[in-house]
């Protein structure tokens, strides 16, 4: 396929699934906020600093990081690239220039899903509890267009790319949320158990759509648990380890060369990574120091995405000498 | 809905005829269309419109520094032709793109038709579109005019005439094909019972036209649409076409010429290109050749095309036959080339350039539609009866510095439709461009794109200048249904 098609198409996911991460934050934030009996703690602070755009949001809005401001911002501000709007909006652009590669249902989805967003916009911010239903819809929209993808598209090389770009976008935003929310509660571990700290866990959890099947994993709530669920869980489809795994069954997919081998710098980036976390423990990590682990797990998601780059997208020049 | 305050207006109009009664082919669609409430008939048009918002088949406007989509105005009441003047459209447009090809083949070559002078040599050297590049050239089997979208209108007294040929990149097949797609839903009954001829083949015959025509025959050969880019406003087309034909859609800087041969960029390296159906202009086309400024091109692929290694579809140099002077011999070449007489006339054309049809057309300029030679898209253009003095004499002080560029066709009284305006229904001008394809034989879609001037009493069809369409009927002439009409309701 098109180097140019292949690189659309991998954004194409990347932006939805940032959006629909977005969605799900925004979403859970709200919810504990109502939950929340005294405003002791602002989360809506803690959310701007997941993205790691903590600065631009200072820039824009200063200090004041209340419910309306943060929610505009990650939701329809069109000058911060990685905002809800920004991102079905780019996901809608690459898709209108791939349009030919993909199904019809995956455009016409992705279409609807801009001119509903647009139109929310549009409107501004809604009130609290409409807004539930709003996140909701994108938070939907994410799993519905991966669906449609996965129902309406050969199992091509096309789509190895979407899944590709989907699992390393996914593998990124569970670390981020885990880095922040646990650095948060990380000064209160040893109140672990008070109601509070419990709602703030569950929230981590549901941060991830991974609340209930933590529950059937481990039944109570406990840090160290859930840091072992979120980054190591195989089975779960949110967790840094799925995704890394399933990236990389993708990324073999489109070379041909067998799992456990390396044809091509990305390859040897994943599989290095993916080893790496298959072969740790949850107390491993966390007497390494959780936010070392994350942070440099994800430098090497950049250093991986930086090579599927140099691979397969950049316009290569014609051979010389030929 | 309610016909009594429709009015013809004195004009041509394709569902009434003059003493006000549906036209026979017509009939069905007029008692379908009579036994819904104006209400229903809104509300069909607004499901459209909103099913095609939906498919994204929309372009992009900018106002107060917004940029807002919006569809192609769309309007549901079908524009109906009997099948027997259809077959006559057909015969004459198969005559007419014949004709073309030969004269192209010929003046690029022997230049038969030029040493006969039955066109004036400097006619044709001296139009703006004339490729001195393509001097010596002959496509693959000798086709030019892959892809044809000729523009018929109707004189006062109802003769469909050829307006334009338009042989270098015509759009609008994707609106026939997706204004279809919608119709079927918005009027599901009525189609089956009026057996209307079918368009959705479309693509499958212009990827067996674009494979017939590729340098070599013993594998399956790679075609692609080349587009300009998702900001030309043409670009859904481009990219519907690429995908209902299931080949790559490829920009320029996709495209590398070495080895003498064309190659796309592909993730696992270069992957040789046979056949390019291209939507970017000669000027464009390559940088090496043509205007050098251009970004959209490939650098070489002229030379590839020379050599016989790619194919382009249409043909460079095509432009010289779409001249506005160059048109008005089109009738001399098919008596030249065929021995036949034209099956569809052309409009009546003053050309400036001759002395004594300047001066009629100087001395008449308000009543004359004036076009430059090499515009299109309704661009470069006086409705001498709808300008201003002012706008008149702008385009006489232009005539007469430079004659060459400009004719003069008489203001036609196109022939009307009925469209929905807000409750009720009245007359708009269309025109009729129907496609045709070149290749082992020649296929004419039938029907083809009904273009609608939206506003009232204008005569500029271009979705340019504030144009619409409607989907156009092929049907029987008995234009006969059981005459039972249950309701229905659209899928959409």
């Amino acid at each position: 396929m098109l180097s140019r098609v292949a690189d659309a198409i991998y954004w194409m996911n990347r932006y939805m699934e940032r959006a629909e991460n977005t969605s799900r934050f925004i979403g859970v934030t709200l919810n504990l906020m109502l939950e929340q009996q005294d405003n002791q703690f602002n989360q809506w602070g803690s959310l701007v600093q997941v993205t790691g755009d903590y600065d631009l949001f200072v820039k824009r809005h200063g200090n004041d990081t209340s419910m309306e401001k943060v929610v505009d911002f990650l939701t329809f501000d069109l000058t911060y690239p990685s905002s809800i709007y920004s991102c079905v909006r780019a996901a809608r652009e690459n898709a209108r220039s791939i349009r030919e590669s993909i199904s019809s249902p995956m455009w016409e989805y992705i279409n609807r899903l801009y001119i509903k967003v647009s139109e929310q916009a549009r409107h501004g911010t809604p009130a609290v509890l409409d807004a539930q239903s709003f996140f909701t819809d994108v938070l939907l929209a994410g799993s519905l267009f991966n669906g449609i993808t996965d129902n309406t598209m050969s199992h091509n090389e096309a789509w190895n790319f979407s899944l590709l770009g989907r699992m390393l976008e996914r593998a990124d935003k569970t670390s981020r949320m885990l880095d922040v929310k646990y650095f948060i509660l990380l000064p209160s571990l040893q109140d672990v158990g008070t109601p509070y700290d419990e709602l703030q866990w569950i929230a981590l959890l549901s941060s991830a759509s991974a609340y209930e099947m933590y529950r059937k994993r481990y039944g109570r709530i406990d840090p160290r648990n859930i840091v072992g669920f979120l980054v190591l869980d195989p089975g779960f489809p949110r967790t840094m380890l799925h995704s890394v795994t399933q990236a990389e069954i993708s990324l073999h997919q489109i070379s041909g060369t067998p799992l456990g081998t390396y044809s091509n710098l990305a390859e040897q980036r994943l599989g290095q990574l993916r080893s790496e976390l298959a072969f740790s423990s949850a107390d491993d990590i966390i007497s390494r120091g959780l936010h070392e682990f994350i942070d440099s797990f994800q430098n090497k998601v950049n250093d991986v995405d930086e090579a599927i780059f140099k691979t397969f997208f950049e316009l290569r020049p014609m051979p010389s000498g030929e | 809905m309610d016909f009594n305050h429709y009015n013809n207006d004195g004009f041509y109009d394709e569902m009434f005829a003059h003493d006000g009664k549906p036209r026979p082919a017509c009939k069905a669609l007029f008692e379908r269309l009579q036994s819904l409430s104006e209400g229903d008939l809104v509300r069909y048009q607004q499901s459209a419109e909103r099913a095609l918002y939906n498919m994204g088949i929309t372009f992009r406007v900018y106002k107060d520094n917004e940029s807002v989509d919006q569809i192609f105005p769309f309007d549901i009441i079908p524009r109906i032709l009997g099948d027997r003047e259809w077959r006559r459209v057909e015969k004459g447009l198969i005559q007419r793109i014949t004709a073309l090809n030969l004269f192209l083949q010929d003046i690029y070559n022997e230049k038969k038709i030029l040493k006969d002078r039955i066109i004036p040599k400097d006619v044709v050297y001296s139009a703006a579109s004339y490729r001195p590049e393509c001097e010596g050239l002959t496509p693959l089997h000798g086709i030019w005019c892959h892809i044809t979208g000729t523009d018929l209108v109707r004189d006062g007294s109802g003769n469909l005439c050829v307006l334009e040929d338009n042989l270098r990149c015509p759009s609008g097949a994707s609106y026939v094909l997706e204004n279809r797609r919608v119709m079927m839903n918005t009027f599901p009954k009525l189609f089956s019972d009026l057996r209307v001829k079918p368009v959705s083949d479309y693509a499958g015959k212009l990827l067996d036209m674009l494979q017939y025509v590729a340098p070599e025959s013993s594998y399956t050969p790679t075609v692609v649409v080349l587009t300009p880019g998702i900001y030309n406003s043409a670009y859904f087309e481009h990219s519907f076409m690429a995908q209902q034909m299931g080949v790559e859609l490829v920009e320029g800087r996709d495209l590398v010429v070495f080895d003498g041969y064309v190659h796309m960029r592909t993730t696992t390296g270069f992957q040789r290109v046979d056949v390019i159906y291209r939507r970017i202009d000669d000027d464009f086309i390559d940088p090496l050749t043509f205007r050098s400024d251009s970004i959209l091109g490939v650098p070489g692929l002229f030379q590839v095309y020379k050599e016989g290694r790619v194919t382009l579809a249409n043909a460079i140099g095509n432009g010289v036959a779409d001249d506005k002077v160059v048109y008005a011999y089109v009738e001399k070449m098919i008596r030249y080339y065929l021995d036949e007489d034209p099956i569809l006339p052309n409009v009546p054309t003053y050309l400036c350039w001759q002395p004594g049809d300047r001066s009629h057309v100087l001395e008449n300029l308000d009543q004359l539609v004036v076009k430059a030679a090499n515009e299109s898209g309704g661009y470069g253009m006086l409705v001498g009866p709808h300008a201003t003095q002012a706008e008149r004499e702008a385009f006489r002080a232009r005539i007469v510095a430079n004659p060459r560029n400009y004719i003069a066709q008489p203001t036609l009284e196109l022939s009307r439709v009925p469209v929905i305006c807000g409750d009720h229904l009245e007359g708009r001008h269309v025109d009729l461009r129907p496609y045709i394809l070149y290749g082992r034989d020649i296929y004419v879609l039938p029907g083809g794109l009904t273009r609608v001037a939206l506003k009232k009493g204008s005569l500029v069809v271009n979705s340019s200048q504030g144009g619409g369409s409607k989907d156009t009927w092929v049907v029987m002439d008995s234009g006969t249904s059981d005459g039972t009409q249950p309701a229905e309701t659209p899928h959409a």
